[in-house]
């Protein structure tokens, strides 16, 4: 199992890579051993959920449904759990947050070429996004053909949480920060005699450096943002948030959004959702009486 | 209606997400971990060149009662053999030296410093201490400790409290300890500054014993060591940490070292003879320390600067660091570089002059003279998968001392009176 401990003077910090992302712990104990242990089961759980989840892993839960071409298929209990998460959430967002909008996706590749896709392919996409269409019980799901799924837009918050709250069961006495590439989660409370966790929050128009500090004791935070994957056209910036609605990059999206939640898919799928908002979004994280950072 | 749902949507997503996250997948095997028992184990070499060699076997057992309670046991083995600088000086001829027991001779060959090879020894030593955490801004702690040696015995006891506060950014120790030891070198302590008896002026053996004992005193003596440490650390910010430390340490009793002695010379530079070397009988000590200690990316560095100062105007000055650097995974590599630089006690003297009267007290113990030291050193260690750890260390010692401006007459001008001492450590340990 590969991760990097490092003894610091408040405790260990752990960091290791999954999800293509940097993945960093901040474990609140002197203990090398309780550290390592911890680091051994984070480690373990993140990669167990990137390895069920990825959508790039053949024969995976994810591959199983995008190929059943339109048959059914057995899922398990956690999956399910999932899909009736990301249902909520496709509903609270009157269909903005949307787990089959794949093809979209696709279509807008951040890949630096700044070629945006014609009208026409956008169409042919659109037809085969709408999660209103995904049928799915507890034990079982259709997904109709040429429809796929991806929990790329859920699935590193999941797992930061579910890592949070398997060590927080096993270690409640120790104060541990989850950080994987910037979703953050810490659910037992640094005791009010230390410090707090100090989180730096990039600005995305200078990468790299942090923009705002925040302190953290408890709670989870979470940023969605184009601050690294965009596409520039004519002048026009159009980032990675796609409409599934209408095809398009959201208009006039922050550049990125950080909101603080009780967890780390709640803070997400806020910021997600802001970031969809486009313009609005300020104003719909203040109707959600959040504590939020916004970037322009 | 749509105000009112989306008041809702951040309270809903809230609610749903809680049975995501808690729900009973199969979660990963928990990991066992005995937190309660940490066994550290370290056998360790010291090898002067052509002097004294020492292996030591360490064994340390942490024990944790809860979360508050911490004992500590630890014991060392040391094996000693070797010669080590009796503080006679090199000479154009051979030179014949009483042991310290009075039975029998040692010779040195001409030009070669003297060495005492008369020097084996076995230690055991015993410590405990317990450590206690009484509240999230106290904690105290006690200890006793033993060892014993063919000629020395040592116990003593410390006890300390320590407070945090600042939202534990800042902490306070104070602690104390005391050691009474016990001196009974072989055949007796010498005379202080008496002359060492050889055997070639004495037409009988009975005719040398009774000089020899005149030279000695029979009972053993002691050694008390009262010591005092005052320590305040400050957490600087996330990565930075400092540690200032005042000590004071008052020392009497039997201070001198029965097995020194030193050459008493003539104008040419000629032994006429050798005396027993002689310290006061008390010492104080001041120590001011002060430690940054950093943790970066992928590492950890100090730097230490260390001053001492005592009323045997000895002082001295040490500057240290260690980086360790971790390399992916549980690999890490630590250099080690130290420089020690000490000022001679006032009563250090390479030799005597048999033309002046002798002084009160006379020592010429390197180990108290001028002197600068460095060392440089690597160590090793990977963490195993199970919370073990490895760890091998090689370090380089080397003792320079230097001539305190002392005037060297005849023929000591053509010998080195203050030749390096080079050693190597190494060190293998093993966690778990």
């Amino acid at each position: 199992m590969n991760y990097q401990l490092t003894a610091t003077q408040w405790g260990y910090k752990g960091i290791f890579s999954a999800m293509a992302s940097p993945c960093e712990l901040l474990i609140a104990s002197d203990d090398p051993k309780t550290a390592n242990a911890i680091m051994i089961q984070a480690v373990a759980e993140a990669t167990r959920i990137e390895q069920k989840y990825s959508r790039f892993i053949t024969g995976n839960p994810v591959w199983e449904m995008n190929h059943a071409r339109g048959h059914l298929v057995a899922i398990d209990n956690e999956t399910a759990h999932l899909l009736a998460f990301a249902a909520q959430c496709y509903q609270l967002s009157d269909g903005l947050f949307d787990i089959s909008a794949g093809p979209l996706m696709t279509l807008w590749r951040f890949d630096g070429c700044g070629n945006i896709p014609s009208q026409d392919e956008i169409d042919k996409a659109r037809v085969r996004v709408d999660f209103s269409r995904v049928h799915f019980t507890d034990t079982e799901l259709t997904l109709p053909k040429w429809m796929s799924l991806d929990f790329g837009g859920i699935g590193k918050e999941y797992a930061v949480d579910r890592v949070a709250h398997q060590l927080a069961t096993q270690w409640p006495q120790i104060s541990i920060l989850v950080n994987f590439g910037g979703d953050i989660c810490c659910p037992i409370a640094k005791s009010s005699d230390m410090s707090a966790w100090q989180i730096g929050i990039e600005n995305p128009n200078a990468l790299d450096n942090a923009a705002a500090v925040l302190q953290i004791r408890h709670g989870a935070l979470a940023t969605s943002g184009d601050t690294r994957r965009f596409i520039e056209k004519d002048g026009l910036r159009f980032g990675h948030i796609i409409d599934p609605r209408s095809g398009y990059p959201v208009a006039n999206a922050p550049r990125s959004v950080t909101v603080l939640g009780p967890n780390c898919v709640t803070a997400g799928m806020l910021a997600t959702m802001a970031m969809l908002q486009g313009q609005n979004a300020e104003s719909f994280l203040e109707e959600q009486e959040l504590n939020f950072k916004v970037f322009r | 209606m749509q105000l009112a749902k989306k008041n809702n949507i951040a309270g809903t997503l809230a609610l749903a997400s809680i049975s995501l996250i808690t729900q009973n997948t199969y979660a990963s095997e928990p990991v066992a971990s005995d937190d309660d028992w940490n066994i550290d184990t370290a056998v360790m070499y010291y090898g002067e060149q052509d002097r004294v060699q020492a292996v030591e076997a360490i064994s340390n057992v942490q024990m944790a009662f809860g979360d508050t309670s911490l004992l500590d046991i630890k014991v060392v083995f040391d094996g000693l053999t070797g010669a080590s600088a009796s503080g006679a000086v090199a000479q154009d001829q051979a030179q014949t030296f009483t042991r310290p027991s009075g039975n029998g001779e040692y010779v040195v060959r001409a030009g070669a410093t003297p060495l005492d090879d008369t020097f084996h020894d076995t230690r055991v030593q015993l410590s405990a201490n317990w450590s206690e955490t009484l509240s999230t801004q106290w904690k105290v702690n006690a200890g006793l400790y033993g060892s014993k040696e063919f000629d020395y015995m040592s116990l003593g006891g410390n006890a300390g409290i320590e407070h945090g506060f600042n939202k534990d950014n800042t902490t306070f120790a104070l602690s104390g300890s005391y050691t009474f030891d016990t001196i009974d070198p072989i055949s007796g302590r010498p005379v202080p500054l008496s002359q060492m008896a050889l055997r070639a002026d004495y037409d009988t053996e009975a005719a040398f014993q009774e000089a020899f004992n005149q030279t000695r005193h029979t009972a053993s003596d002691d050694k008390q060591t009262a010591d005092i440490l005052f320590s305040v650390t400050q957490v600087l910010n996330t990565h930075w940490i400092f540690q200032a430390n005042y000590g004071l340490s008052s020392v009497s009793g039997y201070l001198s070292d029965p097995y020194k002695i030193l050459s008493q010379v003539d104008s040419n530079g000629t032994t006429q003879s050798y005396r027993y070397e002689h310290r006061p009988d008390s010492r104080l000590k001041h120590s001011f320390y002060v430690m940054t200690k950093g943790a970066l990316d992928s590492g950890v560095v100090d730097f230490s600067y260390r001053y001492t100062t005592d009323d045997w105007d000895l002082s001295s000055h040490t500057l240290e660091t260690h980086y360790r650097y971790y390399f992916g995974g549980h690999f890490y590599a630590q250099i080690h570089l130290r420089y020690y630089q000490q000022h001679a006690a006032h009563f250090y003297q390479p030799f005597l002059l048999a033309s002046e009267l002798l002084p009160e007290y006379a020592s010429a113990d390197y180990r108290i003279g001028d002197m600068s030291t460095y060392t440089f050193g690597l160590k090793f260690g990977q963490d195993l998968s199970d919370g073990h750890e490895l760890s091998y260390r090689l370090e380089y010692y080397q003792q320079n001392p230097e001539n305190n401006g002392t005037e060297l007459i005849g023929q000591l001008q053509h010998h080195d009176l203050f030749p390096a001492v080079k050693a190597i450590i190494a060190q293998f340990s093993y966690s778990f």
